[in-house]
């Protein structure tokens, strides 16, 4: 072996420090409770209300962020590196960042495919699924819209396919996952009557969106998108784009401007100054405003603050 | 199971009617199931993994224009035994490399890659390797033909680049951009901290190795990285490397003393440090609509061998002697993007010829006075995701600092225009 004297000694010295911390990685890294990375904060409010205290749970984005286009920076690396199970939207919604964390993240567990590998979209059915692939149509997901959180009928079925997993991952705690999961369920059910009862007034609502993400608001809800301020997906929206939405209202009237917590105002209150119509700032995830401090206070924020908009 | 079950039933032939038949008992035995109306308990979507089993198809066009005071023919860094892929590039237009990467995983075990790079001197193979995705403890093992792990821009494609070209001190330490053949190994460390250490065993062909003919590693290099979040507006990453290469008759071609174009050649011993660091603020993390990055390198590199000068004979006879050399440079930058679409970037560029002792070659080798620097500023537009343009303005100060051949002691001032365009699959680009 011709290698090994060619080496000099820093090398050998460096290696050996490289086995001695991998052989103790196991002690520091010994850890009872399940290791979640949640890619985006709503889903990391799921886990905590399955899991509570058999979860510790890492949050890769806040609800300021756009979760498109996140950096695989080295914190995000270090916490997926030591993940038993990744919580996330799936769809493509992470393609720019997710598939490079995984990559590089050295950590078998959460591979694609892999049980510590969860896919939010994958449990529900998706809108906006596309007739056509081409990327003039701007930055669409091959799979539909990935924006599913906005419904609360399909956070419902995402926690029941996640509170599976939890129970597969963690099959010394099932009955807890099952039972954290059934007094879950039965919360969210009374809830989701309640916010239905409440949101009668907005059937039929027509709304102008900055980014093409409320498709599942607008089917829960009943609202009607008369247009979007991004003329394509992911391309910011330009002046002539925004005259010729303010054409289309002069014909179709709209009654608010939606957009979410992390798109840049500039386009909404453009139109707003021109147009009279209140923007409704959504939180749009957990976190997204004060009061959207988990998944109950995200809807009833989301709600009253579009009740109020309409408000005679 | 119920996703999985799902998805073998909808592609065994089925169809989605049994999809959403299976999708529907364990859906019908919870309470929340029951929140779920017809409209969103459809069979779920299949999870595309690429298109059946075909890799993920990537394309980069890339081409431009550059508008060069001074002939790029007469560009060399004055003092430095350089190789690899340096300096300007031709002036007027130009078509860039069209780079085409197919990407897949190949099994449980394994993922791979392939970057092919076609331009009029033909297709190259950018990268090509395969890389463990399942060890444990946080090792990855690569083998094959690589990026080098080594300091921050070398593991990135030139394309996600914040400038159009290399640093100097890339240029004259790593031949622009350093790849390897041979075998890389990285481990992720299980720290709250981002902590990742790595070494690469190489055939040391690429400068600045040349090819040895020979068994055994050619060069190594090891490197090491840190980094973390501070708060949720900061972000930053440190690393340290070091590189070492045993190159024998690594050609140059610059100018001697008498201003003649000669070729030298070098054998030895050649190591290189490299420190690096990045710092990012954005304002809540969102760095797609406003982010500040900063980030500098500094490389040094001392060679240790022999010196032929004038291999051909082109200026007279080809002469043997000593040679030790210990030079450095590096790089600062700044770049600014105040609109999702908009971007600018200042760098400075410098270069120390620092200590040479050739022995007999000492007043052959080119003469130099002060060191190469360079001054670049850039504007870049990025109406989407997928394009991308970018003007470079430069004021190269390499051949200031020569005081023989042609263009000896005048700066350089360079336009460059070039855009980008990314076809297929979405790509990830690193931090």
């Amino acid at each position: 072996m011709t290698i090994v004297p060619f080496f000099p000694r820093v090398l050998r010295h460096l290696g050996a420090a490289l086995f001695a911390w991998a052989a103790l990685a196991p002690l520091t890294g010994a850890q009872a409770a399940l290791r979640v990375v949640a890619c985006e904060p709503e889903w990391a409010a799921l886990t905590e209300e399955l899991a509570g205290p058999l979860a510790q749970v890492y949050t890769a984005t806040t609800a300021q962020q756009d979760p498109h286009q996140v950096q695989a920076r080295p914190s995000l690396l270090a916490a997926v590196r030591r993940a038993d199970l990744l919580v996330c939207t799936g769809a493509e919604l992470e393609v720019g960042w997710l598939p490079l964390l995984q990559r590089q993240a050295a950590n078998p567990a959460i591979q694609a495919g892999q049980p510590g590998a969860f896919e939010a979209a994958a449990q529900v059915s998706l809108l906006e699924a596309p007739t056509r692939l081409d990327r003039a149509d701007g930055d669409v997901h091959a799979a539909g819209n990935p924006h599913i959180q906005t419904d609360p009928r399909r956070i419902a079925q995402v926690a029941t396919a996640l509170a599976k997993r939890l129970a597969e991952l963690d099959a010394a705690h099932a009955a807890d996952y099952a039972r954290r999961h059934a007094d879950f369920a039965q919360r969210w059910q009374a809830a989701l009557a309640r916010w239905e009862r409440s949101a009668a007034p907005l059937k039929g609502l027509p709304i102008v969106v900055q980014h093409k993400g409320f498709p599942y608001l607008e089917q829960w809800l009943g609202l009607k998108e008369v247009a979007a301020l991004e003329p394509k997906p992911g391309v910011e929206p330009s002046s002539a784009h925004l005259q010729a939405v303010l054409t289309t209202l002069q014909r179709q009237p709209a009654r608010a401007i939606l957009r979410a917590a992390y798109n840049d105002g500039r386009g909404a209150e453009w139109l707003a100054e021109r147009t009279k119509l209140p923007v409704v700032v959504l939180p749009y995830t957990v976190g997204g405003s004060d009061a959207a401090k988990d998944l109950f206070g995200l809807f009833d924020d989301t709600l009253a603050r579009l009740l109020k908009a309409v408000q005679p | 199971m119920s996703i999985f079950s799902v998805l073998g039933a909808s592609r065994s032939g089925r169809g989605p009617l049994a999809a959403a038949l299976i999708l529907a008992v364990p859906l019908a035995l919870s309470s929340a199931a029951r929140a779920a109306d017809a409209a969103t308990a459809a069979a779920p979507s299949a999870t595309a993994a690429g298109q059946g089993f075909n890799p993920a198809v990537s394309l980069i066009l890339s081409g431009g224009y550059s508008q060069l005071q001074r002939d790029p023919a007469s560009w060399r860094l004055p003092g430095f035994l350089t190789g690899g892929d340096v300096g300007p590039g031709s002036r007027g237009f130009s078509l860039g490399e069209s780079e085409l990467a197919l990407t897949a995983n190949i099994d449980p075990a394994f993922y791979g890659a392939l970057y092919l790079a076609a331009s009029d001197a033909g297709v190259s193979v950018e990268e090509a390797y395969a890389q463990t995705t399942a060890l444990p403890d946080g090792f990855t093992l690569k083998m094959g033909r690589f990026l080098s792990g080594l300091g921050y821009l070398n593991e990135q494609h030139a394309h996600a680049w914040t400038f159009v070209d290399a640093p100097l001190a890339y240029q004259a330490f790593l031949g622009g951009q350093r790849r390897e053949d041979g075998l890389q190994l990285r481990w992720l460390a299980p720290t709250d901290l981002f902590l990742e250490l790595g070494a690469e065993v190489g055939s040391g062909r690429t400068y600045p190795g040349a090819d040895t003919a020979r068994n055994g590693a050619g060069a190594w290099s090891l490197f090491g990285h840190t980094g973390g979040d501070v708060g949720a507006n900061h972000s930053w990453r440190a690393g340290l490397s070091l590189l070492q290469a045993q190159p024998r008759g690594r050609a140059s071609t610059g100018v001697d003393a008498s201003g003649t174009t000669v070729t030298d050649a070098f054998s030895g011993r050649s190591r290189t440090w490299g420190v690096d660091a990045v710092w990012k603020w954005a304002p809540d993390g969102n760095g797609a609509r406003r982010q500040l990055t900063l980030q500098g390198e500094w490389l040094r590199r001392s060679e240790r061998g022999t010196l032929t000068h004038d291999v051909d004979g082109t200026a007279g006879s080809a002469n043997t002697d000593a040679y030790r050399s210990t030079q450095s440079g590096g790089y600062l930058q700044a770049a600014w993007r105040w609109h999702p679409a908009w971007q600018v970037g200042l760098r400075q560029d410098w270069l120390r010829v620092g200590h040479t002792d050739a022995g007999s070659n000492t007043a052959a080798l080119e003469a130099t006075r002060g060191n190469p620097s360079r001054s670049s500023l850039l504007l870049d537009w990025s109406p989407s995701h997928f394009s991308r343009v970018r003007l470079q303005l430069a004021q190269d100060r390499s051949r200031t600092a020569a005081l023989s051949g042609t263009d000896a002691g005048r700066s350089d001032r360079q336009l460059m225009l070039q855009y980008q365009m990314s076809l297929g699959a979405h790509g990830a680009h690193g931090y």
